[in-house]
């Protein structure tokens, strides 16, 4: 598998836990950044604050995105995301227990490439991020980091 | 599985074959509609010309988009459907042998949800259909749902 960051903006710890052992158990063996509210994952998305010694240009090849999130929520990380040339055009799933048609309508109008529903039960958990992982690793085709 | 519709964009009859056989061999039971450029495909998006019939308001649940097309290239058709206010939340993706980071590139800045190479055996082809499928009509939640 390519050495394509996953960047993980998640602020439940069981769920960021969750995640990450749907991943191994998955074989993802990619490297997972995880960022646990909006300003830090925007600091890392633009190179800032702790993150500041990034290179900007390495894009992570698919940011999973919860949208509830403390100090900035999902959908305003998503949307400054999208406003900056720099990181436009990176892949941003949103990730979410939220079933609202409001916010997938809003997450699309953003720009996102897919919404998806955190399942309940683990064992579903694990499939969706096992899917989720080869889908967004392996078939897609990121954007050429430094392009 | 649902009766979310697959919009497939393909000009070349034998792509077209393989893909259907793909979808098939995956059981994915969902209708899929076939144009064949991209003239086509806006017709069927916007429901004018031979797609003047259909109710504009059923969506399909994603595009599988080829780039090159006679008459009206992929990436325009990409253009004008995210352009439309009825059109421009659907999902997208590009499905193509191009892997020129140009096209790429473009394709994002353009709104596409997803880029796909194709793979050039039928093994894999296959698999990478059966992938985009379970993706796009199960995991994925569709903005275009009632």
């Amino acid at each position: 598998m390519k050495e394509n960051i996953i960047l993980l903006v998640e602020d439940n710890p069981d769920d960021e836990a969750f995640t990450l052992r749907a991943m191994h158990r998955n074989h993802i063996a990619n490297p997972v950044v995880v960022v646990r509210d909006g300003v830090e994952a925007l600091d890392y998305m633009f190179a800032a604050g702790k993150y500041a010694d990034r290179d900007v240009k390495e894009l992570p090849a698919v940011i999973l995105l919860d949208l509830k999130l403390p100090k900035i929520d999902g959908l305003e990380v998503l949307k400054r995301v999208r406003e900056d040339a720099r990181t436009r055009i990176v892949p941003i799933v949103i990730l979410t227990t939220s079933n609202e048609d409001n916010d997938i309508i809003k997450g699309y109008q953003l720009g996102a490439n897919s919404y998806v529903r955190k399942p309940v039960d683990f064992e579903q958990f694990t499939s969706a991020v096992g899917q989720l992982g080869m889908y967004w690793l392996l078939l897609n085709e990121p954007p050429p980091s430094k392009y | 599985m649902n009766k979310d519709i697959i919009l497939l964009v393909e000009d070349n009859p034998d792509d077209e074959a393989l893909t259907l056989r793909a979808i098939r061999r995956n059981r994915i039971a969902n209708p899929v509609i076939v144009v064949h450029d991209g003239a086509e495909a806006l017709d069927y998006m916007f429901a004018t010309g031979a797609h003047a019939d259909r109710d504009v308001h059923e969506l399909p649940a994603v595009i599988l988009l080829d780039l090159k097309l006679p008459k009206i290239d992929g990436l325009e058709v990409l253009k004008r459907v995210r352009e439309n206010e009825k059109t421009s939340l659907t999902p997208i993706v590009i499905l193509t042998t191009s892997n020129e980071e140009r096209d790429i590139i473009q394709g994002y800045r353009l709104g596409a949800n997803s880029y796909v190479r194709k793979p050039v055996d039928f093994e894999h082809f296959a698999e990478a259909v059966g992938k985009l499928g379970m993706y796009w009509l199960l995991l994925n939640q569709n903005p275009n749902r009632d």
